[in-house]
């Protein structure tokens, strides 16, 4: 085989993918991909698509496995250094809390629908970039429940992830939007997860909880993402590659492609909300606001992302600045939500002391002292009178992203947004005009959501009273929930803190 | 408008999650008091439809927003109340059917005078 060149990393992959793609014989092709024409979708040409990167299933692996390499070595001394005891507060471990059970169980879904997306569209193009990314997000799962485990020898909070996942009512949130992505056809899931998540959002999600984790000290959770940051910016470039080819193939898909890029964008920002929350108020060490954070990501970044989809005739999505507007007020709203429900939340929650309170006047100087300071300060005095604020209620939900109705009208945060729509003879109750107008293109969808509050009212969650759910959540009573001030985890915090000063000394 | 499904009798085929028989006899009722927002959104009960108004005030809306300190002076005679998006003054021995209330009904009130804490809505 002397005279045989080597083949390129380009013509490679020419050879590995295009034969993929032939017409079957013995069933019809509407058959063996009965998924991807329902939605409305019209595409001329598939193999149109061009994949930016050409990645064969062997360097694949090659990449992915020398990642891992690197990782593990770096989680293996993070350990043997007892680097847990080295964050900046132990209040800082409630971070990872939300993250492994909000955000890595995502990761799992991810998996599912790339796969599932992977599977059913009939081009080869796309198909082999859904199912690489399907891969991805599996071993992104993988690691972050590896990583997070070595706090799990140490932390309340941890364990039970993957239960609470499907039961808590805050993490009904992230997997409700999730639900919704993966029940619909693949086209629409491509855009929720592919472009609107991975590709217009992501920064939000990811640049927060890496540069936090930075910032605190946490060099394991850094090390991780770096890890599936190679992945991620694949996955950007499939999510707006997939945008741009399907607003190329036919001008009938405009219409539906921006109804699905309203809707993501909304329940997006919603499910944001939790990140928005973990910046202004969780991180011991503070990275940035969350509104610095949306005007740099969304509203710069989207800004010109949306000048250039603008030659398809895609708008910016709908309601971007209300979102932009909200930009002031959610983590506020979001910290007191969990405040004053602390003793149903699986991570604790704490009162901003005045250092806090200043440097959130400092970020938010046209509304924090005049809306939010004034309610730290009524519960700081009640907690010091012994009467520690607690909602003993349950809460309204959103019946489209199933948030606490906490939502102020835009322009006025002293009034909650009530939105409704009366479908089939019942009410339903909205916390926005975003999410109002997602029930009301789809409301069949939507009457089927499993609202906890509601699912509790019904007895579907282990009985009536406060204990009877949290015991069915797996919450363990005193240590996962309540305020961090008097935890295990402060105790135990605090019990390293004196051994390292006695070391010192 | 319709769910898109790759079915053609999607509407058919789902159940409606909080439909009414499913609460055990109960109502759904949303409860808000406006200006207060250290309760972060409303409240949230299932109650019998033949429960007296009254009886949602003094049974359920007083003990639940008591941790309030402006719950102790709340005149109830000079409540402003919302029904369903319309001004109501509801009658307290009436029940809560009779005061069109229904499944899944918000209720918000407004108190006279009493603005939230120094007057900040919190
Ligand atoms: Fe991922
Ligand atoms: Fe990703
Ligand atoms: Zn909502």
């Amino acid at each position: 085989m002397s005279g045989a060149k080597k083949l390129g990393l380009k013509q490679r992959y020419a050879h590995m993918t295009r034969g993929l793609d032939w017409e079957t014989t013995y069933q019809p092709m509407d058959k063996v991909f009965p998924y991807d024409r329902f939605e409305g979708i019209k595409i001329k040409d598939w193999s149109a698509w061009e994949d930016p990167f050409r990645l064969t299933m062997d360097t694949y692996w090659k990449f992915q496995a020398e990642k891992e390499r690197k990782l593990y070595a770096v989680l293996d001394s993070f350990a043997q250094n007892n680097g847990q005891t080295g964050v900046s507060d132990g209040r800082y471990i409630n971070v990872l809390k939300l993250f492994l059970t909000g955000i890595s169980p995502e990761e799992y879904q991810a998996h599912r629908g790339f796969a599932f997306a992977g599977r059913h569209l009939r081009g080869v193009g796309p198909r082999v970039a859904a199912q690489m990314q399907s891969l991805d997000e599996l071993r992104h799962v993988q690691t972050q429940i590896h990583t997070i485990s070595h706090y799990n020898k140490y932390f309340d909070g941890l364990s039970e992830f993957r239960h609470m996942h499907d039961r808590v009512w805050y993490l009904s949130v992230p997997k409700s939007f999730f639900d919704d992505a993966r029940t619909a056809g693949p086209f629409e899931f491509m855009i929720a997860i592919g472009f609107a998540f991975e590709y217009l959002l992501t920064n939000l999600l990811f640049v927060p909880f890496m540069s936090g984790a930075a910032y605190n000290g946490d060099m394991s959770t850094v090390t991780f993402g770096f890890s599936a940051q190679s992945d991620e910016s694949r996955h950007m470039t499939l999510g707006i590659e997939v945008i741009k080819f399907l607003l190329e193939q036919h001008p009938d898909n405009l219409p539906i492609v921006q109804k699905w890029v309203d809707k993501w964008f909304w329940r997006g920002h919603r499910v944001l909300g939790l990140v928005a929350m973990m910046m202004d108020y969780m991180l011991p060490k503070k990275v940035m606001s969350w509104k610095e954070a949306w005007e740099i990501y969304f509203t710069e970044a989207g800004g010109s992302l949306f000048t250039d989809l603008a030659r398809y005739g895609l708008k910016v999505p709908k309601y971007a600045d209300v979102a932009t507007a909200e930009a002031e007020h959610i983590s506020h709203q979001n910290w007191a939500i969990f405040y004053q429900y602390t003793h149903a939340a699986g991570f604790h929650t704490w009162m901003p002391d005045a250092e806090h309170l200043d440097w959130l006047s400092a970020k938010y100087p046209d509304t924090f002292d005049k809306y939010y300071r004034p309610r730290w300060e009524l519960w700081a005095k009640l907690e010091k009178e012994g009467k520690r604020f607690y909602n003993n209620a349950l809460p309204q939900l959103c019946q489209c992203c199933q948030i606490p109705m906490g939502y102020t009208e835009p322009g006025d945060p002293t009034t909650i947004a009530f939105r409704s729509s009366t479908y089939k003879d019942q009410k339903y109750h909205f916390c926005s005009d975003g999410c109002k107008d997602i029930f009301d293109n789809e409301p069949d969808k939507f009457v089927q959501a499993w609202l906890p509050v509601h699912q509790i009212f019904q007895g579907n969650c282990g009985g009536a009273t406060v204990p009877d759910v949290l015991a069915w959540y797996r919450m363990n009573v005193g240590a996962d929930n309540m305020d961090y001030v008097g935890s295990p985890d402060e105790a135990l915090w605090n019990e390293w803190h004196a051994e390292k000063l006695r070391k010192a000394v | 408008m319709t769910v898109t499904a790759i079915v053609p009798d999607y509407a058919d085929r789902i159940e409606t999650a909080d439909a009414p028989e499913k609460f055990h006899g109960n109502a759904v009722i949303y409860v808000h008091w406006e200006e207060h927002l250290s309760f972060c959104s409303a409240l949230a009960f299932p109650l019998p439809l033949a429960m007296p108004f009254g009886a949602l005030v003094s049974e359920v809306i007083t003990p639940y927003y008591a941790a309030h300190p402006d719950a102790a002076n709340i005149v109830w005679d000079k409540v402003v109340w919302d029904i369903d998006g319309g001004k109501k003054a509801p009658d307290f021995s009436a029940s809560l059917e009779a005061n069109g209330l229904g499944h899944k009904s918000l209720v918000r009130f407004w108190t006279p005078g009493l603005n939230g804490w120094a007057g900040s809505a919190s």
